[in-house]
């Protein structure tokens, strides 16, 4: 499978819901259609909740993985303002 | 303006986040509110509660515009007052607690009654204006200075058990004289031991009227254009009565008799 390559990413370990997802959207609103966004979280209800949110705003969520014991990453597509 | 998530604080990024999560608001919503100046008529029953969710909401710049001083029978009613504060100027006392509240948001407080002469000066800064007086003689300057000016409006009145909200948008919808051509003849206005107010009601009213600024502001929803909405608080019912723009309308009409303003007096009863 081709390696998707970012146009942005953002860290936000440490943070909490919904501030996980307050951050995660004001990132995808400051970009343009088309564009991949990164977000590396470690909140575990997030990474249920983040792509499910973005899903239900319209953006394609092309993964989500468990990198290691306590972080996720998670790969969004911006397909709508 | 592009947008970026710089543009917020760390504070205001939590502040907002109710907001911000809305699909329909956003980060970008929340900096269309940032960025608006509302002008508001009166710091009395209406505009203690449009004054203080403006605020809450994070609106740029809110001109508060109230002659009056805090009195001890407002309270049953003016949330932004206190005990503490009777004899205040109003604009000053609601100004202290809209700054507690948020101080994202520049409140411009300005202790004069508006007039023909000043009206158009003062709303010519600002996006939307609120009509939160409580006379006729003030509403119909408010409504015809909007219309002049192309100004939106946001308009709510009580009395008693019963509220009205409209929102007029010159050139778009009604105006409040397509609704009601002139002031009521003295008689027909209630007198003071007439004019009681249930607490809450202006608290409905306002608060409706803040929701009304917020859709305007973001472009979100229907606004109540062609509409008045009529909330009888002793039936706990809202009705909402179809309002067309009429064409002979003296202010808003294709061919218009107002054409500037003029006076606006009339002996009612103002306590
Ligand atoms: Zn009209």
């Amino acid at each position: 499978m081709e390696e998707i390559i970012a146009d942005k990413r953002i860290d936000i370990r440490g943070l909490k819901c919904p501030y996980t997802f307050v951050r995660s959207k004001l990132a995808i609103e400051s970009m343009t259609s088309g564009e991949v966004l990164e977000i590396t979280m470690d909140y575990p209800e997030a990474a249920v909740s983040i792509p499910k949110s973005m899903q239900d705003h319209g953006q394609r969520v092309l993964s989500v993985d468990k990198i290691n014991g306590t972080d996720w990453v998670i790969l969004i597509r911006k397909e709508r303002d | 303006m592009a947008f970026t998530e710089d543009q917020f604080t760390d504070d205001q990024i939590i502040r907002y986040s109710r907001h911000i999560i809305l699909p329909e608001v956003g980060g970008k919503g929340q900096t269309k509110i940032a960025a608006a100046k509302v002008f508001l008529i009166g710091a009395g029953g209406l505009g203690c509660p449009i004054s203080y969710y403006l605020t809450a909401a994070g609106v740029g710049e809110i001109a508060i515009v109230d002659d009056d001083v805090v009195d001890l029978s407002n309270l049953q009613r003016q949330i932004l007052h206190s005990t503490k504060t009777i004899g205040m100027q109003k604009v000053d006392s609601a100004k202290a607690v809209l700054n507690a509240l948020n101080p994202d948001v520049e409140i411009v407080a300005i202790k004069e009654r508006l007039t023909p002469d000043n009206i158009l000066g003062y709303i010519k800064d600002y996006d939307i204006v609120i009509d939160g007086s409580d006379n006729f003689p003030t509403r119909y300057l408010v409504n015809d200075a909007c219309v002049l000016a192309g100004k939106p409006l946001s308009s709510g009145a009580v009395l008693r058990f019963e509220g009205q909200v409209t929102t007029i948008v010159p050139g778009q919808g009604h105006c409040y004289r397509c609704l009601f051509e002139e002031m009521p003849p003295e008689g027909l206005v209630p007198s003071c031991q007439e004019g009681g107010v249930l607490g809450v009601l202006p608290g409905i009213i306002g608060t409706l009227q803040a929701m009304e600024v917020l859709k305007l502001i973001l472009g979100k929803g229907d606004v109540l254009m062609n509409t008045l909405l009529i909330y009888d608080a002793l039936k706990t019912n809202f009705r909402k009565v179809k309002v067309p723009k009429n064409p002979e309308c003296q202010v808003c009409g294709t061919h218009p008799t107002i054409t500037k303003l003029g006076s606006y007096e009339a002996n009612y009863c103002r306590a």
